[in-house]
């Protein structure tokens, strides 16, 4: 009976999707209020209607409702609870209902956040998601429908991946999917302004929050992932250039580029047809992730078996959704305007070239993910691209981009003085020269990538104390306020700013740590055998066995001395899961500030020794805590007061009458 | 400098550099591009460049799988059930790594024609073929019969 509530509540929301898409769209267009009022109330029902659905799946997947083919084939009745609901995301179908969700919710929350919004722009945004959400719900209605019966039913499920039976993977895919469906706000945004022909810095102003929160999910979602990786595929590895991780980088790069592009689009009027550009295509990419996970293209952990239909219904959708927003763009761009001029070096101008530097970059990993894929497609042969090449061009595309950083917020909008630049940046190169220096000294090896690594980080860390002295001493000489008042008058956005900047200080810090100075090794133990990292020493002391929900898990007890005192004991686990017949390595790692140490287990030999992996991983940690700061820095900004006042004002005059 | 001049020489730079950016990342892109061959080809000397780093796939074959007492080397025997290559590694091989099942190796040839891999890669599924081994064994029982 559920099953069938939850399918029929996805029928209805078809039907309401093309309500919340054809009316207010029509009525934008003929200046029909009655039309577009109804834009509010259906994108709202139609959320209703999807998380309704979608609370049927997981309560078949949580009363364990086997003759639904999805639950058969992705859960079991051993499964921990949690791992159930888990779970009703955790295949192909479940995952694009979370999408679907995502997707109104997003649409649910434009319809709240922005009454303030004129009535033709509010219609069209949400018609604009309408149109989206129609393409989504016939992909899962016809191809990919949770709720397919198995009939008879079966006994019992398949079981979940063990690799997905993880915390990490409760929260990543949700994390992760609010900001690849955070990006059609600024893209409704921009599709309806550029229907509307209507761009201003009030509708900058209006997509720089959502564009910003979006982003925030994305980071956090993707370091999520990137943590996930770390810890639970037993390699150490935090980043693959798997085309998977790709496809949520690439609308990263391009949200952030949107993100620093917007800005200028708001405060200047400037870059408008370039932001409308960074708006679709950064939509397009997420679109374009979708389909290289969703339609078995490649093959990675994220790929299930999956037929081919779907791949080329999300490609033909993609292929349709990107050429009416471009035909549009094209169309409508001209009349926009570039918006008003500016000096080479000015701020525009270090924005302008991080922006191009970040699209560089998201091109050249296009490149490296599409190209396998093409020669493939076309018989030409089976190529693979090696994570080399996605360094290399990375970190070379990267380093100008980081320079820029530390340049623009300190450069004035419009023209900036050349000497008066040159001056504070001459101490800007000293600061973080001399403090890679004394890095260096202590760090006693080195390497070129690790200085320009220690560099780069320095240079955005004194740039961003720099700029918030400038900014501190001119705010309190035009004022009398105390020094705690002046703090408090420099806005949100200035901070998240800061922030989001220093977050990427710290992740280089990570980055360059790891890269530089990790040190690994696969050995034989024995039982009473140490070896020793470093300062460290670990030791084997022995074996046990134990009885897991759905497993049977090998555990090594391993002490962990510091020199020469001990400090941690660590038990990594070969884990065997009945129900799916495969062997899981989980890691064991001790973690501080500044390192990890991490042990997995490889396998056992006859003599009764096992290869095991030791890692001393200095400052890992960084990476992910720096996307974590980045993602601050993000919420800081979005909160910012002036996104708020207009719908304070409102408000108070609605308490005045 | 007029404005228009400006622009003109502005123009100049960045085309400039963007040619000399797409040359690095094409010179980049073609150094690291690793080419999967089956080990007929290689038996048969079809790999261009020994000293490339490449791909080979095919299926374990069983009781190939050799563990050194002394260190934690590892060699195994990789079938396209036509022809079969010797594919040695010294590390820790992935939790799917199977006798029997479907693997693929990334590495280089030695002298002797025998393989030594850097990274063994097996998928995380246990049905799970990788596609260029499914591939390659539907290719090469086509070939068998065609020999018969």
């Amino acid at each position: 009976m559920i099953p069938e509530i939850g399918n029929f509540l996805l029928m209805l929301a078809l039907v309401v999707a093309v309500i919340q898409s054809v009316f207010p769209l029509v009525g934008a267009s003929r200046g029909n209020f009655q039309l577009m009022s109804l834009a509010v109330t259906s994108g709202r029902l139609q959320f209703i209607l999807i998380l309704f659905s979608f609370f049927c799946l997981i309560y078949c997947f949580l009363f364990n409702d086997f003759s639904v083919l999805n639950v058969a084939k992705n859960s079991n009745s051993s499964l921990p609870w949690a791992y159930r609901i888990a779970a009703s995301w955790g295949s192909h179908e479940g995952s694009m209902l979370l999408w679907l969700v995502m997707l109104s919710g997003w649409t649910f929350a434009v319809s709240i956040k922005s009454r303030q919004l004129p009535m033709e722009m509010l219609s069209r945004t949400i018609g604009v998601m309408g149109l989206i959400s129609i393409g989504f719900l016939i992909f899962i209605i016809f191809t990919s429908n949770p709720f397919d019966r198995l009939l008879p039913a079966a006994a019992d499920g398949a079981d979940l991946n063990p690799l997905l039976q993880d915390p990490g993977m409760v929260i990543h895919p949700p994390m992760l999917y609010m900001g690849y469906v955070g990006c059609v706000v600024p893209f409704a945004f921009a599709i309806a302004a550029l229907l509307g022909g209507r761009l201003d810095s009030t509708w900058a102003r209006w997509s720089r929050p959502w564009t910003t929160y979006s982003w925030v999910f994305l980071t956090i979602g993707i370091a999520l992932g990137s943590w996930w990786a770390y810890y639970e595929l037993g390699w150490g590895g935090w980043w693959f250039w798997d085309p998977v991780e790709n496809a949520s980088f690439m609308p990263w790069l391009s949200a952030t580029a949107l993100m620093h592009s917007l800005a200028v689009s708001e405060k200047r009027g400037g870059f408008k047809a370039w932001t409308v550009l960074l708006a679709i295509l950064t939509f397009a990419l997420s679109l374009l992730g979708t389909f290289l996970v969703r339609s078995g293209v490649i093959t990675s952990v994220h790929a299930f078996a999956s037929d081919p239909a779907r791949g080329i219904y999300i490609l033909a959708f993609l292929v349709l959704v990107v050429g009416a927003s471009f035909s549009l763009y094209a169309i409508r761009a001209p009349k926009v305007g570039v918006g008003g001029s500016f000096d080479v070096i000015s701020r525009e101008g270090a924005l302008l070239a991080n922006n191009i530097l970040f699209l560089a970059s998201t091109a050249a990993i296009l490149l490296g993910t599409l190209y396998p894929l093409f020669l493939d497609a076309l018989g030409l042969g089976k190529i693979s691209v090696g994570p080399p090449y996605f360094d290399v061009i990375f970190v070379s595309i990267m380093t100008p981009a980081i320079f820029f950083m530390g340049i623009g917020p300190l450069a004035v909008w419009k023209k900036a003085e050349i000497p008066d630049l040159v001056f504070r940046l001459k101490w800007l190169m000293f600061i973080a020269g001399t403090a890679a220096s004394i890095c260096m000294f202590f760090a006693g090896k080195w390497s070129p990538l690790v200085i320009l690594g220690v560099f780069l980080a320095f240079w955005i860390i004194s740039s961003s104390f720099l700029v918030f002295f400038e900014r501190f001493k001119s705010v309190s000489q035009s004022t009398n306020l105390t020094n705690i008042g002046v703090c408090r008058r420099l806005p949100l956005g200035f901070y998240g700013m800061l922030t989001a900047h220093f977050g990427v200080a710290v992740f280089i810090i990570g980055v360059t740590a790891v890269g530089g100075y990790e040190q690994e090794k696969d050995l034989k133990m024995r039982i009473g055998e140490g070896v020793q990292v470093e300062n460290y020493i670990v030791r084997l002391d022995r074996f046990a066995e134990i009885k897991g929900p759905n497993f049977d898990s090998t555990v090594g007890v391993f002490s962990i001395f510091e020199d020469g005192n001990f400090i941690a004991v660590l038990k990594p686990e070969k884990r065997f899961y009945h129900v799916q017949q495969m062997p899981m390595t989980e890691a064991a790692i001790d973690s501080s500030v500044t390192r990890d140490l991490y042990l997995s287990l490889g396998e056992p030999l006859q003599d009764g020794s096992w290869i095991v992996r030791v890692y001393l991983k200095p400052f890992v940690g960084w990476i992910w805590a720096g996307a974590f700061v980045m993602a601050l820095g993000g919420i800081l900004a979005a909160s910012d007061r002036r996104f708020r006042k207009l719908r304070e004002e409102k408000v108070r005059e609605k308490n005045l009458v | 400098m007029k404005p228009r001049q400006k622009r003109f020489v502005l123009i100049l730079i960045a085309s400039c550099l963007l040619v000399v950016a797409s040359v690095i990342v094409k010179n980049v892109f073609n150094d690291n591009l690793v080419f999967f061959y089956s080990p007929t080809e290689i038996v048969s000397g079809d790999v261009p460049q020994k000293k490339k780093l490449i791909r080979v796939g095919g299926m374990v074959v069983r009781d190939s799988v050799v563990r050194h007492q002394d260190n934690t080397t590892v060699s195994f025997i990789v079938s396209d059930n036509v022809n079969a290559i010797k594919v040695h590694y010294e590390g820790i091989l992935p939790d799917l790594f199977r006798e029997g099942k479907g693997v693929v190796a990334q590495g280089k040839l030695d002298q002797h024609g025998d393989f030594m891999a850097s990274q063994v890669l097996a998928k995380h599924d246990e049905n799970y073929m990788p596609p260029e081994v499914a591939d390659l064994l539907e290719r090469s029982k086509d070939q068998k019969i065609l020999g018969d």
